[in-house]
């Protein structure tokens, strides 16, 4: 099919140059063996060893080129590209690490400096319940001595003003007895009748 | 002119630039020895300049250069194992041929070098023939294991290894012919689809206005060409992958 195509438009502009002329020369000069031969040119083997022979040397020398030059080179810079991406990740994980490390460390401070204000507190609070205890405990023993002290002269007073009681109820008996019998009672007589009246 | 623009074979010429005859072999620098050298001179400046700096950051050019390494580095490894990485220079100097030689064509006047199935079949007789030798060089007569499956009845082995035995010697023919193919079929639509609006727009108004139809098919097929040139660079590295894992691992 290509090939008939091909006969087809290759005698054409043959025929076309044969009119012209200039184009007749052009054709000739490159001095295309295909139409010559009339073969398509891909399938002329006429070719085929001058493409061959100059395929494996442009071929070889590339692959000899790209092996020793081009990618070592290529292949240096990723690497060094993925090292230095690695060390750059291990140096922000340490530098992560000693900022865990820094908070852990402030942390453990602060916890333990909560614990000693915790403490200090307590103690402060403990030592100004003891004072007050003590303080309570002063002013009660002071309190019930003053007690003491007042029912002792309490009862003293009861006892002077009991004993002055008598006294008067003998005054007040003898005197009595004189304004009603008009006579005069022993002092003793009286002093016995009032004590036991007044048991 | 405009007839010799039409014809779509012509661009597939060899044009003998210097002749050269030794042994009655003719040896001539044709114009495809030419795109051959093009080529090689294309690619290996390309990667040698682009990392000529060895930025740690790449600049564009380095970044594309160390993209195709690594492409092909990672196919290599994918299909071959970290064993499979011997071969990295030929993999990664069939791609870049392959591709540069793929792109060039791609030009207006220039030659496609991949468009011969001479070119193409060298190179996939280089690679079975890298996989043959290093195959028996390995494994010595354990290569021939290759076509010998495990776990297939006894009974059907004589079928199976013959159908392994034909898969493996069709190999370089359908390895070289995918690429020809696909090169030649590519460039002569693109051809005839220019012709078209070439021939159309000698027809006067109605034929340049019935031109642009042609010319957006042609603008559509160069791109269409643009994948292709890279899907068969592609195609072509990673069946060679493939193949060089059959002369590590012939076991299957």
């Amino acid at each position: 099919m290509f090939v008939t195509s091909a006969f087809a438009q290759e005698s054409a502009p043959a025929v076309e140059g044969g009119h012209t002329g200039t184009e007749g020369d052009t054709h000739s000069a490159t001095g295309v063996p295909a139409e010559a031969h009339g073969v398509f040119p891909p399938f002329d083997p006429a070719t085929f060893p001058s493409q061959l022979l100059w395929l494996a040397i442009t071929f070889g020398l590339f692959y000899l080129f790209l092996k020793k030059v081009v990618m070592p080179r290529v292949g240096g810079i990723i690497d060094v590209r993925n090292d230095r991406i690695t060390q750059d990740l291990d140096h922000a994980a340490r530098l992560k690490g000693e900022a865990d490390a820094a908070v852990a460390a402030y942390e453990q401070e602060l916890a333990e400096a909560k614990t000693k204000a915790n403490a200090i507190g307590q103690q402060a609070n403990d030592a100004a319940k003891a004072e007050a205890e003590a303080a309570r405990k002063k002013v009660e023993a002071a309190l019930d001595q003053k007690l003491g002290e007042a029912e002792a002269r309490i009862s003293s007073i009861k006892a002077n003003a009991m004993k002055e009681v008598g006294t008067i109820a003998e005054d007040t008996a003898s005197a009595i007895v004189e304004a009603l019998v008009g006579g005069k009672a022993s002092k003793a007589e009286i002093a016995a009748a009032v004590k036991s009246v007044a048991r | 002119m405009a007839a010799d623009k039409v014809d779509p074979i012509h661009q597939f010429h060899i044009n003998k630039l210097i002749p050269i005859e030794i042994g009655g072999y003719d040896l001539s620098f044709t114009n495809s020895a030419l795109f051959m050298v093009a080529t090689v001179v294309v690619a290996s400046a390309f990667l040698y300049l682009s990392t000529s700096s060895r930025s740690l950051v790449p600049t564009r050019l380095q970044s594309v250069s160390e993209m195709a390494y690594e492409f092909v580095g990672n196919m290599l490894r994918d299909a071959a194992g970290t064993q499979g990485m011997k071969f990295f220079p030929l993999v990664f100097s069939l791609f870049m041929f392959v591709l540069v030689a793929n792109l060039l064509g791609l030009f207006p006047y220039f030659f496609t070098v991949t468009s011969h199935i001479i070119v193409t079949f060298g190179l996939a007789a280089l690679v079975i023939g890298t996989v043959v030798v290093y195959g028996f060089m390995k494994h010595g007569l354990g290569f021939l294991k290759l076509f010998v499956p495990h776990g297939v009845p006894i009974y059907l082995l004589p079928l199976v290894v013959l159908i392994e035995v034909i898969s493996f010697v069709s190999r370089p023919v359908s390895l070289s012919v995918r690429l020809f193919a696909n090169m030649l079929a590519g460039h002569i639509t693109l051809k005839v689809f220019s012709g078209f609006v070439v021939s159309l727009s000698a027809l006067g108004t109605l034929g340049i206005a019935g031109s642009v139809l042609p010319l957006a098919m042609a603008v559509a097929l160069t791109a269409l060409e643009l994948l292709v040139a890279f899907l068969q660079a592609y195609v072509f590295a990673v069946l060679t992958c493939m193949y060089l894992n059959d002369a590590l691992h012939p076991g299957h």
